[in-house]
């Protein structure tokens, strides 16, 4: 911004800010060197000397508040979220890696395990492979809960590869096999062979029911993500285990964060300053790596740059590297406008994720409004 | 001239149509750089990276051990000559195991399991004779006895291992990765360490500490050892020889050699006055002791002459003929006297002194002893030479004294047979006792080498490769001179400028370089007839004015003086012509020294030599045609070896060449060309990306630090039973790779892992090197590593029964404290073990010393438990069992525990570039900052790191690493590889980082995970390749309170191992002093320390005591308890007046009221 001084300036209507204030209010500006005004001002009487209340309303959030969904499918989804402060979206990002609860395995009991991958780091594995079910259906464990079939899922693994048979057996994530009756390894009693004791023996689990016979169920049963390597077998191997899956919150472990990854970017602006026509169009087309800029033929064989998809900016900066572009080309950041990115681990739909996301934020609100008061 | 690796495969085809173009073409910068680099693999493939080990112990095992039996192989009783034996041939056979009587074919890893040997038997033919009776007995002969075990080097020849391919290694329980080249011994990997040392038999011309130049020479034969030096001392010149008690005048020597008159010597000396001029006052020296001629020298000389007083050596010494005989056998004793012709000798001497006075005329023709060119590497085969020679001799002299003990006793009830007497165990044992302690203890040789054998640490894999190149230094540490420690620049691609360690070994220790190889010994008759084929003329031929006539240059072979040639440039243009032709080895150097007018030709061992390309008139040899045919296999790198593509160069022979890096940068006065400029560094420093934009020692700490780093180990780690394994759980191939990591093989037993930084300044944990990580990260298995400890245990044997096993009981209340036991009282793998476990139980005689009449069942015993102690509150597992009988012959039991750990606050991780670090805190994901394309760091690295480091080369590996995930694609970093292709470039790191949407710099723009905003500047973000070591505070935090004292001082005890104390030492005593905290002094030195109530009698100032019956205090000088009082004293203090006291000194408490 060439700096001007403040007589110079023109009357500006009230309620308004100068046009330099409104762009470091509402952009990042991206420059060459690091980018500058990243932090957003929040305070309702900033600009209180040129008589502009700073302070949120909820009527005018209420109006310009946009969700925009860009792509979704099962796995990714791709979203705007439009007239949103930075600390609302990242908080959504933030519940969205450690707080939204996913069902993963916590507990492995091993039978048998020959293969070269040791048991803790077996279970290590098991424990990072996505379970797909609704976490919602089943109930938290805490330490001193029986696993019943509201709070714990059982996985069997039993796989073998046969002396002689002379290849490797990979064992994938798909091998491994819901029990709804619960666990099968009876627990160690005090008197093991109690003649008279003709009921089940009790077993790690305690289910009234099966969890097959829950209408949720019934019909899909519970999967785990398929085609996971979990081991490599040689001949003569075997493992034979027991998973025990348990509700839990990304905070804990990483196992249970629903998402891969959730992030946001803010929405790229990328502003031509001057006229850039010709070569130096042509240059600039060419310099940028995400095709930003197109160029528009003007006639009489002028050429001319646009700016066709600042959408895909990556902020290389490859075009103000050179010096002279900074001056003809600005990057910039919308403050208020977040491309939000949730990629799932199959658990649960991303949609349904981040709905969950931001009930969560809700209660959380809503806790403190009850604390407070 | 750019050139990229995918380059590669097009510069070939210009070579079609250069067969017309004329040869400035060719000269021109050739595009064959990326192509010559195969040779490299080429090289590692047919001679593995430990070749010089192997091939040492080869020549020993196939040639040299012949020698040593054939020059000794004559065995005569003393007491009856008819009575001898006689060596016929020697052998060494496959390795083996004699077990029950039965052989049975060996493989090293069973003895690394079962604690034996790996050796083979060392067989011999004899023909022997029992002594005649009277009547003529012929000669018996028998073959294949038996007369030792010769422990054998893994990969060697003999070794079962040799030349098996990756498969039938497998089922031999081998990694095919592991480099061989060190023996297994009662089952510990050693290594003999390469020694070096400084040459024998070769003049050093140098200065010693008062400042006067000497020539010493180290004369080495079979037979002797021995030091001569020529001193010039206030211009005169003696002899010191440790045959004789004082230095002596140098011309008495020359006269008693023959030289009576002045005239020959100086003759001898050459025509130029100023050498005669130097040697005059040597000759007045000699007239004024009134010596002229022959006979009075020798008198003179006899005076002299040490006598040996010590008894054990006057049978050697028996015929030593006096002085004379010390001037023939000892002084300079490679040359030797036939029929007292001292010609030879005089010559050699006359040459010593030229070359001292050179160096007076000319300070700069002093001999450097740090010049590579001045040393020899001692490798296994020699030492092992060595110590076989003295112990066959050992065993004969035993055999000798043996028999004629036999026949000397009037009554013999058998038949006497020389052949059974032969003891197979002293050779065997003499061996194996050497290599399993390192001490080299030859009498014969007056050698006495302490740790020549190291343990080969299996930390990690580069670490035991380091082991395998590293060289031992000859000087002792204490010395102070730089001049050892130094870079020396003929160490050039033969010994590795960055591997060395840091502290009192810097510099002293060396390793070898990626192609360096050592020589071997070899034949020199065929180089002497070759010599004088070629026009030298023999030096008894001439007369001494010739010798050092201006026209000619003298001819030395192996430190000995051949003759002379008028045309040294031609002599030796055709001999090195005859060895690239293959008439002669390969690692024949011939040196033409212009200032010294020698020819130096060197085929004796231990020499340092590498491979380069020859050219003539600055065009390579090689050829595009040639890498083509390497490429189609057609041909190997013995073949350009034998078609004098290639050559062999040792440190000498390499000052008569000019070295062109590059062809490009070739002249026509070029006579080689470098293969790569990257194999000068040895394999721990290739590991380092970009170490030519480092600051030099960050790459020697990554090569110390590289061997501490956690990974993979071996492809048979699984089965090893080592004491202590470091394993990673996740280990990755770095993704910025060097061409000698493929080489080694680091990119299939990496100990790292790629890791996304992110260089910003976080949290404040991470001051000081500290890193910042995140959890995330650690929870998806980051760092994660495996440590597993051996336990062993033994059942023990006694008279007539040995300790049993035990089935735990399995009674209620015993029942949980012996869950983890199986039935033979022993934990079962699997089973989770913690901190106090049982996890051993045997039963043990009660009585250690039953009588052997002892009937079994009447013997009780008692049960003995071994339980687990590890970290508290930790859960380890029992991994493996393994039962195998230990070294005598005991039931031994090995438990492998593991435990796997995750990375917590102050583990230490460190990427290659020497900068270590520990980890400072572990951060929550979604608190790390994430960017544009929601990649959140592994760890954040603090950038105060950079400035000081100049560690350029990391930040090279990041951008390169980063744009190697972008396009799919491992980049490459070798050192100075960016003009041969190895190494990518900066520029086009850059190109890809943009095409890929990334900034050229590497900088990204990121957000922060806490406020959501974007940072307020690009964060330098992309993998770099960490490494965890194995310091982990699991191991080192320690804490107490109350807990175990000292038995002597009542003080606590000491280290984290016994749950000793922390103590308050002097200085921060002196800090609570300063600061007046007296209670806290009080409290700390003594409350908390050893307390001691002491009566003390006031009157005598002596220590006193309480009757405990009668409470009285009685004061034992005064005879009463008068005047006692009690006070608090250290107990320490009171154990010093005591033992002061018991030396008779009285130390007396003076008390005054406080």
């Amino acid at each position: 911004m060439p700096k001007t001084p403040l007589w110079d300036l023109p009357e500006l209507p009230k309620n308004e800010l100068p046009l330099h204030l409104q762009l470091q209010k509402t952009r990042v500006f991206c420059n060459n060197d690091a980018p500058t005004h990243t932090e957003n001002i929040h305070y309702s009487g900033a600009y209180a000397a040129m008589g502009v209340d700073n302070s949120l309303r909820l009527d005018e959030f209420r109006k310009n508040f946009k969700v925009k969904i860009i792509k979704l499918n099962e796995e990714d989804m791709e979203f705007d979220l439009i007239g949103i402060d930075a600390s609302i979206a990242n908080a959504f990002r933030r519940i969205l890696i450690s707080e939204v609860p996913t069902m993963a395995i916590e507990k492995v009991l091993v039978a048998n395990s020959s293969s070269v991958v040791q048991d803790e780091v077996l279970a290590h594995r098991l424990g990072l492979i996505p379970i797909i079910v609704d976490p919602r259906l089943f109930d938290y464990m805490s330490e001193n809960d029986i696993p019943n079939e509201k709070n714990s899922i059982v996985f069997k693994l039993h796989v073998k590869n046969k002396r002689g048979s002379g290849e490797r057996r990979t064992v994938f994530s798909h091998d491994l096999q819901w029990l709804p009756f619960g666990s099968e390894y009876a627990l160690p009693t005090e008197n093991p062979s109690d003649p008279n004791s003709n009921t089940k023996p009790k077993t790690y689990t305690s289910y009234t029911f099966s969890q097959d016979t829950l209408p949720e169920f019934s019909s899909n049963p519970i999967t785990v993500t398929p085609g996971i390597i979990i081991s490599k077998l040689g001949p003569g191997q075997e493992i034979e285990l027991e998973a025990h899956a348990c509700k839990g919150l990304g905070k804990t472990h990483a196992k249970w964060s629903p998402v891969a990854t959730a992030w946001y970017r803010m929405l790229p602006e990328v502003i031509l300053l001057q006229d850039i026509e010709d070569e130096d169009a042509e240059e600039l087309v060419k310099k940028c790596p995400v095709n930003v800029f197109d160029i528009e033929d003007m006639g009489k064989g002028r050429k001319w740059a646009t700016v066709a998809r600042p959408r895909a900016c990556t902020l290389c900066r490859e075009c103000i590297r050179e010096p002279g572009w900074e001056e003809k080309v600005a990057l910039r950041r919308v403050k208020d406008h977040f491309i939000f990115t949730i990629e799932s681990t199959g658990a649960l739909p991303p949609e349904v994720l981040f709905t969950e996301a931001v009930k969560i934020l809700e209660d959380k609100c809503e806790r403190l409004i009850t604390e407070m008061s | 001239m750019v050139m990229g690796v995918m380059e590669g495969s097009d510069a070939l085809h210009p070579s079609q149509g250069m067969r017309e173009v004329d040869k400035q073409f060719l000269a021109a910068p050739v595009k064959s750089a990326v192509d010559k680099f195969q040779l490299v693999p080429e090289f590692i493939k047919v001679r593995g990276l430990v070749k010089e080990h192997l091939d040492s112990f080869n020549y020993f095992i196939t040639t040299d051990i012949k020698k040593i039996v054939e020059a000794n192989n004559f065995v005569r009783c003393t007491f009856d000559d008819k009575v001898y034996l006689r060596y016929l041939k020697v052998s060494v056979g496959k390795p083996s195991v004699v077990k029950d009587g039965i052989t049975d074919e060996m493989n090293p890893q069973q003895c690394r399991l079962g604690e034996m040997t790996y050796s083979a038997p060392i067989c011999v033919d004899i023909e022997y004779c029992n002594g005649s009776y009277g009547h003529i007995v012929h000669p018996q002969v028998k073959k294949g006895v038996v007369i030792g075990r010769m422990p054998i080097m893994l990969r060697s020849s003999h070794c079962v291992l040799f030349g098996k391919d990756e498969e039938e290694l497998a089922k031999l329980g081998e990694c095919p990765l592991d480099p061989g080249g060190y023996f297994v011994v009662k089952g510990n990997e050693k290594v003999i360490l390469i020694q070096e040392q400084l040459s024998k038999n070769r003049i050093i011309i140098d200065k010693d500490k008062k400042g006067c130049i000497q020539a010493s020479i180290m004369s080495s034969t079979s037979m002797t050892k021995a030091k001569t030096t020529l001193v010039m001392e206030k211009e005169k010149i003696y002899l010191n020889l440790n045959s004789f008690t004082s230095k002596v005048p140098i011309m008495v020597v020359m006269k008693a050699m023959g030289m009576e008159t002045d005239q020959e010597v100086v003759q001898m000396l050459g025509r130029d006055p100023q050498y005669a001029a130097l040697l005059l006052p040597s000759m007045e020296d000699c007239s004024n002791l009134g010596i002229y001629t022959r006979k009075q020298a020798l008198a003179f000389l006899d005076k002299k002459h040490r006598k040996w007083n010590n008894s054990n050596n006057s049978n050697n010494r028996k015929d030593d003929g006096g002085a004379l005989g010390v001037l023939r056998d000892i002084f300079i004793a490679t040359i030797q006297v036939k029929d007292d012709d001292f010609h030879r000798k005089c010559a050699y001497v006359v040459v010593m002194l030229r070359r001292m006075m050179d160096a007076y005329l000319n300070k700069d023709a002093l001999d450097d002893k740090d010049y590579i060119g001045n040393k020899r590497l001692e490798l296994s085969g020699t030492l092992m030479a060595l110590l076989f020679e003295d112990l066959f001799k050992t065993m004969n002299t035993g055999l000798v004294a043996y028999s004629d003990n036999l026949l000397n006793k009037s009554s013999r009830s058998t038949k006497f047979d020389i052949s059974q007497h032969i003891s197979r165990e002293d050779i065997t044992n003499g061996l194996e006792r050497s290599l399993s302690t390192g001490n080299w203890n030859l009498a014969r040789f007056k050698m006495d080498k302490k740790g020549a054998t190291q343990i080969v640490s299996r930390l990690s894999f580069i670490a035991a490769y380091g082991y395998m190149t590293k060289i031992s230094p000859q000087f002792e540490k204490s010395r102070k001179v730089s001049g050892p420690r130094a870079l020396q620049p003929s160490q050039w691609g033969m010994l590795c400028p960055c591997d060395t360690p840091e502290g009192e070994q810097c510099g002293l220790v060396k390793n070898l370089s990626l192609m360096t190889h050592v020589t071997t010994d070899e034949e020199e008759g065929p180089i002497i007839t070759l010599c004088t084929n070629l026009g030298v003329e023999d030096l008894s031929l001439l007369s001494g004015e010739e010798l050092h006539s201006p026209s000619s240059y003298l001819i030395m072979l192996n430190g000995s003086i051949l003759g002379k040639h008028r045309r040294p440039q031609l002599f030796a243009t055709s001999m090195r012509k005859l060895r690239r032709a293959g008439k002669i080895s390969d690692f024949v150097s011939v040196h033409v020294n212009e200032k010294q007018r020698c020819v130096y030709i060197a085929s004796d061992g231990g020499r340092v030599c590498r491979p380069l390309v020859i050219a003539d008139n600055g065009v390579s040899r090689i050829k595009h045609h040639h890498m083509k045919e390497l490429k189609d296999g057609i041909r190997n790198f013995d073949s350009f070896l034998r078609e004098g593509l290639i050559e062999y160069l040792d440190v000498n022979e390499e000052n008569n060449t000019l070295i062109a890096l590059y062809e490009g940068e070739a002249t026509s006065d070029t006579t080689h060309i470098e293969i790569e400029p990257f194999t000068i560094l040895g394999v721990c420093a290739g590991l380092i990306p970009f170490p030519h934009h480092n600051q030099s020692p960050r790459n020697t700490y990554q090569c110390a630090m590289g061997k501490q780093a956690m990974g993979n180990i071996a492809y048979n780690q699984l089965c090893r039973m080592d004491t202590l394994i470091y394993l990673l759980v996740y280990p990755q191939r770095p993704l910025l790779t060097t061409r000698t990591i493929e080489l080694v093989g680091y990119d299939k037993l990496g100990a790292g892992q790629n890791a996304t930084v992110a260089v910003m300044s976080y949290s404040g944990y991470d001051i000081e090197d500290a890193i910042v990580m995140n959890k995330s990260s650690l929870d998806r298995g980051f760092g994660r590593c495996i440590v597993m400890k051996r336990h062993t245990a033994v059942y023990q044997k006694y008279a007539n029964t040995s300790e049993q096993f035990s089935t735990p009981s399995r009674a209620p209340h015993d029942r949980e404290r012996n869950q983890l036991l199986d039935n033979d009282g022993l934990a079962s793998p699997g089973e989770i073990i913690r901190h106090q476990d049982l996890y051993f139980q045997k039963l043990v005689p009660e009585n250690a010393n039953i009588s052997v009449n002892a009937h079994p069942s009447n013997i009780k015993y008692r049960p003995s438990r071994q339980t687990y102690k590890g970290a508290e509150g930790e859960a380890a597992v029992v991994d493996r069992v393994a039962l195998c009988s230990d070294k005598r012959n005991n039931l031994s039991v090995k438990f492998m525990i593991r435990h796997t750990r995750r990375p917590e606050v102050g583990d230490k991780f460190s990427s290659r570039h020497g900068q270590k670090g520990v980890c400072g805190t572990i951060v929550q994901q979604e608190d790390f900052p994430f960017s544009e394309r929601g990649i959140c760091p592994d760890l954040i690295m603090n950038p105060h790191g950079f400035p000081s480091r100049m560690t350029v080369g990391k930040m090279i590996e990041l951008l390169g690493s980063k744009a190697g995930v972008s396009c799919g694609r491992f980049h490459f970093g070798s050192a100075f590889g960016e003009p041969s292709g190895h190494a990518d470039k900066v520029e086009d790191i850059s190109a890809t980082l943009v095409k890929h949407g990334f900034c050229y710099n590497g900088k990204d723009f990121l957000y922060s995970g806490i406020t959501g905003t974007p940072l307020q500047a690009y964060i330098f973000m992309g993998p770099i390749y960490y490494q965890k070591l194995k310091h982990m505070v699991m191991d080192k935090m320690h804490a107490r309170g109350m807990g175990p004292r000292q038995l002597i001082t009542r003080q606590p005890t000491e280290g984290r191992s016994k749950n000793g104390g922390l103590r308050v030492g002097e200085m921060e005593r002196d800090c609570l002093i300063a600061y007046g905290a007296s209670n806290l002094i009080y409290e700390r030195l003594m409350i908390s320390s050893d307390p001691f109530e002491v009566q003390v009698c006031r009157k005598c100032g002596l220590l006193g005591y309480e009757n405990h019956k009668t409470k009285a205090k009685v004061c034992s000088t005064c005879k009463n308890g008068d005047n006692i009082s009690s006070m608090k004293l250290p107990y320490a203090c009171k154990l010093l007046f005591q033992e002061i006291q018991s030396m008779n000194i009285v130390p007396k408490l003076t008390l005054a009221d406080s």
